[in-house]
């Protein structure tokens, strides 16, 4: 087989005692949507974390496409085509839509020494972006961020990484607080970001949404991967509830019997 | 709108208000401050504050003249030394901010002391020989003054009105400006794009306290005095006119036409409360009410705007 675009091989994270990630191994292929499961506490946040640059790891190796990384921070993430979006964090509010597409890769108008931002030129990308992940309408690109809603800016935001040609875009928790449109418009902007040539993985509480858009999933549980090669046409929901929390189907029952017992 | 409706009230009750003497005093101090309020607009978009600019105010021009004073160094050499020095100050604030995570509020605020004091125990508190000054270029290019009409105006105002252009040029056309305003606004999601948070803030620190010197001894030069404890209670002043001109406190958003504004409101209010006749102690009143007043527009617009969208 190919090698994959990430690989992640004995990843140990540590924080003091605890252990986040025990021998975690990971990889993403060229062109793939992994969806990436867990309970609580799994580990998931803490892989991301890994990945995308911003904590360091306590031993293991990355490489991509085959070439061992070392990771210092997030830019060092974004320089290998990495990016991670998280929902909170992504934007700047106050910002407009051009400037934050181009936050950090400012395109620079000639004569360079004045640092002047080419304002018309980033105008002209951005309403072009606008178009291609579909909220065009009559939003001009010099409108902040602020006044946008949850799925407009989660529409950004993918489609900065998308031209900035990240090879892997992270989304975590990209769907947490949309409603139904703006979940669907997400779902969307991640089939034709994968269409385009980049691979993602998706990081959601949300099962059923995991299950509409991913290529595989992979589930975490207490640090490690236990399962990583499931195809989501050839199981279902519950199948897969059952591998996240580690209990056979009557364990589960007794869970939820007992749930209902202590909640009323 | 408020500068004009200002004027015009006071005008209408003491014509003298915009006697040529009037205008060209009340010009000359205002571009003083308004130096410190322009950098310290760029800081607080970036989402930090410094209280330490009214005692380097008070310093840098008491380092230049004891350096002078006693022989050591030419007065040019002492004005570059008292620049370096603050910006070594400024270096200091940005470090504990940025990287030792304090607040701004409190590393400042400890700057602020350790300045005044340092400059209160070099002069023994007292004010320091200035007499020397005439014929010096430097004092020429910095507040040389000559007259347009009836107007006397200094050069200081010039200085003012190019770092008005520059800096309002810096934060809204080039891409620093947009670094200082994402710094301010998410500093993790600058962060992540690769944005140098902390430089940028540091640089900011460096500049409001450069400006800080600068018109210090603009200051010291124009009224030929060096007063350890001149500059007592700027910072407050300087900040309440980057507030007022629309700034915003929390950081993300700033405007030097604004801040260009709240200079004039603030420095219009205080002379013309004092030859309108209302005493001089009551301006803090007036200040203080503006400051609520403001405060209180701006939220009362944000609401308004967020619930139109």
């Amino acid at each position: 087989m190919a090698e994959p675009l990430v690989r992640m091989e004995n990843i140990r994270k540590s924080y003091g005692r605890v252990q986040a990630l025990v021998d975690a191994n990971f990889h993403v292929n060229e062109r793939e949507i992994v969806g990436l499961l867990g309970d609580n506490g799994a580990g998931k946040s803490t892989l991301i974390k890994v990945l995308s640059g911003a904590v360091p790891l306590t031993s293991g190796d990355i490489f991509i496409r085959g070439k061992k990384v070392n990771f210092r921070s997030t830019s060092d993430a974004i320089a290998h085509g990495i990016e991670t979006i998280y929902q909170d964090s992504a934007l700047v509010t106050q910002l407009s839509i051009a400037r934050n597409l181009f936050l950090g890769r400012e395109p620079i108008k000639p004569p360079r020494f004045l640092n002047r931002m080419d304002q018309e030129a980033m105008n002209v990308v951005a309403r072009d972006l606008l178009k291609q992940v579909g909220i065009s309408k009559n939003i001009p690109p010099t409108t902040p961020i602020g006044s946008l809603s949850g799925g407009e800016r989660q529409a950004v935001a993918i489609a900065r990484a998308m031209h900035f040609d990240s090879d892997l875009i992270i989304l975590d928790e990209p769907t947490n607080n949309l409603g139904v449109a703006e979940t669907q418009g997400v779902l969307s902007f991640v089939r034709s970001a994968r269409d385009s040539g980049h691979s993602c993985i998706f990081i959601a509480h949300n099962i059923h949404h995991v299950f509409q858009v991913v290529d595989r999933i992979v589930v975490m549980r207490r640090g490690k991967v236990v399962a990583d090669d499931i195809d989501p046409k050839k199981t279902n929901v519950t199948e897969v509830e059952r591998i996240i929390t580690g209990m056979s189907d009557k364990e589960i029952r007794d869970a939820i019997v007992q749930g209902k017992h202590s909640g009323a | 709108m408020l500068l004009v409706v200002e004027i015009a009230v006071f005008w209408s009750i003491n014509p003298s208000f915009l006697s040529p003497q009037n205008i060209s005093n009340t010009l000359a101090f205002t571009v003083e401050l308004g130096l410190i309020a322009l950098a310290m607009t760029l800081l607080m978009t970036s989402g930090e504050f410094d209280l330490s600019v009214g005692s380097v105010f008070g310093f840098s021009p008491v380092l230049m003249w004891t350096l002078f004073n006693s022989g050591v160094t030419s007065l040019e050499m002492g004005f570059l030394i008292a620049l370096v020095v603050a910006a070594f100050i400024g270096l200091v604030n940005g470090w504990f901010v940025t990287q030792l995570k304090i607040p701004s509020f409190l590393v400042t605020l400890g700057m602020l002391l350790v300045v005044r004091g340092t400059a209160l125990f070099v002069t023994d508190g007292f004010p320091q020989r200035t007499w020397s000054a005439e014929g010096s270029w430097l004092a020429e290019a910095l507040v040389g003054d000559f007259f347009i009409g009836p107007f006397r105006i200094y050069m200081s105002l010039f200085w003012f009105i190019a770092a008005a252009i520059a800096l309002g040029y810096v934060l809204t056309q080039s891409r620093t400006g947009n670094w200082i305003q994402a710094a301010g606004g998410n500093p993790n999601a600058a962060r992540a794009r690769g944005v140098n948070v902390s430089g940028v803030k540091i640089g900011l620190f460096i500049l409001s306290a450069i400006m800080a010197s600068l018109a210090g001894v603009i200051s010291s030069l124009r009224t030929s005095a060096a007063n350890p404890n001149s500059g007592t209670g700027y910072e407050l002043e300087v900040i309440a006119m980057v507030v007022i001109g629309g700034t915003a406190l929390t950081g993300g958003r700033g405007t030097i036409i604004g801040t260009v504004l709240g200079i004039l409101i603030l420095r219009v209010m205080r002379n013309g409360i004092v030859l309108i006749g209302v005493p001089g102690l009551a301006y803090n009143i007036f200040i203080g009410a503006i400051i609520l007043g403001m405060m209180a527009l701006h939220s009362w617009l944000e609401r308004r705007h967020q619930a139109g969208t």
